[in-house]
């Protein structure tokens, strides 16, 4: 029983300290100007405040930035995951020459940081005129390189591993060819590893930032594509100059800065509590571990 | 007669139905292989040349001016900050991995008890990977949401400081400073290590019971050398993400040396830092490997042991069948010959 408590007050001990920056920020972003200067106030601001979320939203355009947004983080995704797929069932389920080799360069560019062969890609982009465009993100997802498309070949590929090859020679002997038997028996029995590779994957693009404005963004501010994490870091400069255009006298604070990280982490957050179960259980069902 | 017994044994080739499935295991893996060719191998080799130049980009054309290890030469003695910030990646790096991975565990471990509420316990800890991005975190930490204003690092770090050098105890002191950015680095890894404890077999801590085993022995003998794949691979994984984060200050200046308009620096001086960071990147993962992966406990040990002794004795059982084999066509000849008599149970020859 007492070893039971110690390890309830541990879980509660670790679990408000990994919640204590959400917490803060949270309660930070619904506190008015005269609550943040009053040091008497510290967690429960004396009243909701909800113009700092207004005015944040109002610097981040909210709106179609989360459109943007979700077109980023989906339509990559989806390549990925079909890609992924099908690279990964080839080395689960054929034996060919040069596999192993090809295995070492997929682990091989899992490892090699993205920095290396960043630049020439920017230039190869550029070469190509898809800089500032989605395509930057689409086109190397289609082409099973996308972003940790590696972890992704292989969770595929450890789930295939484990379908028996009997059910695929049951196919072959009912006059199943190989692409049909792919679509057919491979795809539907992977329906776990295909909605975790679905929801890393969003998430993990959703998030990216320093790829996305090298380019998808550009680097150019006259670029359309954008996402939330990008106008968060971006936050301070242009929150002063769309504050010094408009007549709203509001200044930048903590406050408001708070609400604007809150927005952006806002649709995940909403995602993840309807999703939760699906989030936290995809780990074992996709068997990452192995058998 | 021995010849007919190697054709018996003829060298498997592969069959048509083989091919045509080598075939199409290139087919499912073919985009992928375009991928690596272009979005891989091509930047690979292209960075590689750009290490040597100097490259300017003028409105025209893109200037190659060939300046051999220039870059390098001009990173070490005149970039104050780079050698010095790889130096402090490293030093954070081998710290922090083994605290991210062993915290992971531990939280694992007892999320992996008999304990009421498993499922919000998983939500809390999983929470940061959907929220956890660059600029969010740089939010929170210059907002003072990283730490816990009641832990004073400062007296944390003198309290260390009498037992153990100064620079060692600033070391403890950042660590405890940063404790929630480490903490939120964990999530995934908590989950692949549960879905590894949760797969040890029952029986084998039964058996450990019956025999007398405490928990303690039992953690040490069945669950450590069973989830050991998971910690390299968490690991890596931990080594990986923190290379590739946004905190990390030494990819920044690599995107600022690329596009600052300075006249030595400029895409080939920033792939040379790439270059650089990517071979430490690669040594730290190494390392983890050679520590983690290569060491086999006594009972692999034994089994290979066994392994090895049991293919000795196929192998010599193997001579000795074939010894045979040829004493047998030698027999046969000389009887055919005519030379000897068979005994034929008579007595006589």
């Amino acid at each position: 029983m007492g070893k039971q408590l110690i390890v309830y007050g541990l879980l509660i001990c670790i679990g408000f300290v990994y919640l204590y920056p959400m917490l803060y920020m949270f309660s930070t972003s619904l506190m008015n100007r005269d609550d943040l200067l009053d040091t008497s106030v510290k967690w429960i601001p004396s009243s909701f405040y909800l113009q700092n979320y207004v005015d944040a939203a109002k610097s981040m355009d909210f709106w179609p930035t989360f459109g943007k947004g979700i077109l980023i983080a989906l339509l990559p995704t989806l390549c990925n995951v079909v890609i992924c797929m099908m690279v990964g069932y080839g080395f689960a389920k054929y034996e060919f020459k040069g596999k192993k080799i090809m295995m070492g360069i997929l682990l091989f560019s899992y490892i090699l940081p993205s920095q290396v062969t960043m630049i020439p890609t920017y230039v190869l982009y550029n070469k190509m005129g898809i800089l500032g465009t989605i395509l930057t993100f689409v086109l190397p997802a289609l082409f099973g390189n996308g972003l940790n498309a590696p972890i992704f070949i292989l969770i595929f590929y450890q789930f295939f591993r484990q379908v028996p090859k009997v059910l695929m020679e049951a196919a072959s002997i009912d006059g199943a060819g190989h692409i049909r038997a792919f679509f057919r028996i491979a795809v539907p029995s992977a329906i776990p590893a295909i909605v975790t590779v679905i929801l890393f994957s969003f998430v993990w693009y959703w998030n990216e930032s320093y790829l996305t404005e090298m380019y998808v963004r550009g680097l150019s501010t006259k670029s359309i594509w954008t996402n939330l994490v990008i106008q968060l870091k971006n936050f301070d400069s242009s929150f002063n100059t769309k504050a010094s255009v408009g007549d709203t006298a509001t200044s930048l604070n903590e406050s408001v800065r708070m609400a604007a990280t809150a927005l952006s982490i806002l649709p995940l957050f909403v995602m993840y509590l309807i999703l939760q179960r699906q989030f936290v259980e995809s780990i074992d069902r996709a068997g990452i571990t192995g058998e | 007669m021995a010849k007919t017994i190697k054709e018996k044994k003829p060298k498997i080739k592969p069959g048509k139905l083989e091919k045509r499935e080598a075939r199409m295991g290139y087919v499912f893996v073919a985009p992928w292989l375009i991928g690596v060719v272009l979005f891989l191998l091509y930047p690979l080799g292209q960075s590689f040349r750009y290490v040597w130049y100097n490259i300017r980009i003028t409105p025209v054309k893109t200037n190659f001016i060939w300046v051999g290890t220039g870059n390098f030469t001009q990173i070490w003695l005149e970039n104050a900050e780079f050698p010095q910030q790889l130096v402090t990646y490293i030093w954070q790096t081998i710290v922090e991995v083994p605290i991210i991975v062993v915290f992971a565990l531990m939280i694992a471990i007892m999320l992996n008890g008999k304990i009421k509420m498993r499922g919000f316990f998983r939500l809390i800890f999983f929470l940061p990977v959907i929220i956890v991005s660059g600029p969010v975190m740089n939010m929170l930490v210059s907002e003072g949401a990283s730490t816990i204003p009641s832990m004073n690092v400062q007296t944390i770090i003198s309290a260390f400081n009498t037992f153990l050098p100064l620079k060692a105890a600033q070391g403890v002191g950042e660590i405890f400073s940063n404790m929630i950015m480490i903490l939120w680095y964990s999530g995934v890894q908590i989950l692949i290590f549960l879905s590894a404890l949760q797969k040890v077999d029952p029986a084998l801590y039964e058996a450990a019971k019956i025999d007398g085993g405490s928990g303690w022995e039992c953690f040490w003998k069945i669950t450590l050398p069973t989830i050991k794949p998971m910690i390299l691979l968490n690991a890596v994984y931990t080594v990986i993400f923190l290379s590739g984060n946004e905190q990390n200050q030494l990819i920044n200046m690599i995107e600022n040396a690329m596009f600052s308009g300075t006249k030595e620096k400029g895409y080939g001086y920033a792939s040379a830092m790439a270059w650089m960071y990517a071979v430490v990147v690669t040594l730290i993962v190494l390392l983890f490997f050679l520590l983690l992966g290569s060491k086999k406990d006594s009972y692999d040990r034994m089994a290979d042991r066994r392994k090895k002794a049991l293919k000795k004795e196929e192998r010599l059982h193997r001579k000795i069948q074939r010894r045979n084999r040829r004493n047998a066509g030698k027999r046969e000849r000389a009887l055919s010959s005519g030379k000897y008599k068979t005994y034929d149970g008579s007595g006589d020859y």
